[in-house]
């Protein structure tokens, strides 16, 4: 008999203190944060999108060298003399064309090994994390910022210069060699 | 209700119209507000944001819902017992809202003043058990048929401290009309009967814990009847996926919540008249006071209203505080602990009434 009251006094009690918790919990503020609106501040050393900066960037292919994934792409193509590149914010001459600068974001595992590797620190992290898509190729970023008429024009301007320095070459070659026969080689 | 609204209009249609159609007004409310209070409850008391998307405060979440409820399939399973199945969610709401003819929102609003209000208020919201049965039958899905048995098996039990509290208090205030029970607490909120009734002598300050009691054993056993957590076995969702009306959607199931609902605000406005002086204000009526007589039915449908939120929203505090039984417990809860209680308290106030 006194454990049968004993129960019911701690049924009732136990409920009337788990309603005072949950009453006092009515009046907390919500720790929800509001996502797309508010945004948790990110962690220092947070690793999102990369950015590259192509204004800066002299073509040196060292960050794709360096990724683990190979999802950075540089096509180069050297400059033809009388073309000014102009220099990179630290002082350096750019020599190259950078016709070609991609970064696949599907391939990316943000491992940030690229980001050290550059002399110009032109390619950083950013802030960025939300760029989901709905198609993989649109997770290719294209960074150059040569058209690809422009690209192609910069190859056939090369290819051209190169040309006309062989045919120099070779027209050099073939007019003063008296001392110097042609001979086919034999081994 | 119907005399004052046959003086008002002078026709005999109208005024019927408007007796049947306020409470069902009234359980639509319930339900639409009620849906929308039950989240932002829940929301607040795990420290979260509750739903606020759709409109200012989420406040058009249940009205979205239902929009999206009644765009739904009807979607049907083969091997069901397609009558029963169909009557079931139609039983369920009519038992939960057949209450209501009964229930004094005011001394004007109500739908019908019978004599034995409180017997026919208790007989037909156990009428919802028929309803839920064929639904759990019918479905011929072993979640339903175990929910609707758990859910026999919890409102026959329920009913009978639910019925000894009510026996009690009949005892104490010798009718069984609603409105009669809601007029003898009138005035301020020392005469309403959980502090012992009108009469003021001995006997009321001897009254006061047993109505404390019997308050509490009515309030457990009718949330019990309701399926309401931590009373909700025969629905619950961990188990049983929804119990009885797993296999509904869209609008037939749209009923079985509109009576959830409706059965909510009916238990709860049964507990309000019987210990909480009914619509009658604990403060006395601004009407009476400025020499207003029209405002007072008014008044007391307010305060009506408010106190039957008042025991939705301790019943959704319950819901968020308690775990849910397991059917022994819930037995054991029912048949030794309130049933007893009831038992003497039945006999205690039987005495102090004698007295």
């Amino acid at each position: 008999m006194k454990e049968y009251l004993k129960n019911t006094w701690l049924g009732i009690y136990t409920i009337l203190v788990g309603m005072k918790i949950t009453f006092k919990h009515l009046f907390t503020p919500a720790v929800t944060i509001q996502y797309p609106e508010v945004k948790l501040k990110l962690p220092e050393r947070e690793r999102n999108r990369l950015y590259v900066n192509i204004d800066d960037c002299i073509g040196c292919d060292q960050c794709a060298r360096a990724c683990p994934v190979s999802c950075i792409t540089v096509d180069t193509v050297k400059s033809v003399p009388g073309e000014d590149l102009g220099t990179t914010s630290n002082g350096k001459k750019k020599a190259l064309w950078v016709t070609n600068f991609t970064i696949d974001f599907a391939k990316c595992c943000y491992c940030q090994l690229c980001v050290f590797p550059c002399p110009t620190e032109c390619i950083y992290m950013t802030d960025v994390f939300e760029f989901a898509t709905y198609e993989r190729k649109d997770l290719v970023y294209q960074f150059s910022n040569l058209s690809p008429e422009e690209a192609e024009q910069k190859k056939i301007n090369f290819a051209n210069f190169q040309a006309e320095k062989e045919k120099q070459k070779a027209a050099a070659a073939a007019v003063p060699k008296p001392e110097n026969p042609s001979q086919p080689s034999t081994n | 209700m119907y005399q004052y609204f046959y003086d008002l209009t002078g026709s005999v249609i109208i005024s019927t119209l408007i007796t049947a159609v306020f409470p069902l007004v009234n359980v639509l409310l319930v339900a639409l507000i009620g849906v929308y209070l039950e989240r932002k409850v829940s929301a607040w008391m795990q420290d979260r944001v509750g739903p606020n998307r759709t409109g200012p405060f989420g406040l058009f979440q249940t009205i979205a819902d239902f929009l999206k409820m009644l765009q739904k399939e009807d979607a049907t399973a083969t091997d069901i017992d397609k009558k029963l199945y169909n009557i079931a969610p139609v039983l369920v709401f009519a038992g939960s809202f057949a209450v209501y003819a009964v229930i004094p929102f005011s001394s004007k609003l109500i739908g019908s003043e019978i004599e034995v209000g409180l017997f026919y208020a208790l007989a037909v919201s156990s009428f919802v058990v028929a309803g839920i049965l064929m639904a759990g039958w019918s479905s011929n899905n072993k979640y339903s048929l175990l929910g609707a048995m758990r859910s026999a098996a919890q409102i026959v039990s329920y009913e009978i401290p639910t019925a000894l509290v009510v026996l009690a208090m009949v005892m104490f205030l010798g009718t069984l009309s609603l409105s009669k029970i809601s007029e003898m607490q009138t005035a301020y909120f020392w005469n309403w009967n959980i502090l012992g009734g009108a009469e003021f002598g001995l006997s009321k300050f001897l009254l006061i814990p047993f109505m404390l009691v019997g308050f509490i054993i009515i309030f457990i056993s009718t949330l019990a009847e309701v399926n309401r957590t931590p009373f909700d076995i025969p629905e619950a969702e961990s188990e049983l996926v929804a119990g009885y009306f797993t296999e509904y959607c869209g609008m037939k199931w749209a009923m079985f919540m509109l009576s959830e609902y409706g059965n909510m605000f009916a238990v709860s406005a049964i507990v309000s008249i019987l210990f909480f002086g009914g619509y009658q204000s604990p403060f006395g009526y601004l009407g009476n006071t400025l020499g207003i007589n029209w405002l007072i039915p008014y008044e007391q449908a307010f305060w009506f209203i408010l106190k039957g939120w008042f025991f939705i929203f301790v019943q959704m505090w319950l819901r968020w505080t308690l775990p849910r039984l397991r059917v022994d417990q819930l037995m054991t809860v029912c048949w030794k602990y309130l049933i007893p209680y009831a038992f003497v308290n039945l006999i205690i106030i039987g005495i102090i009434t004698l007295l």
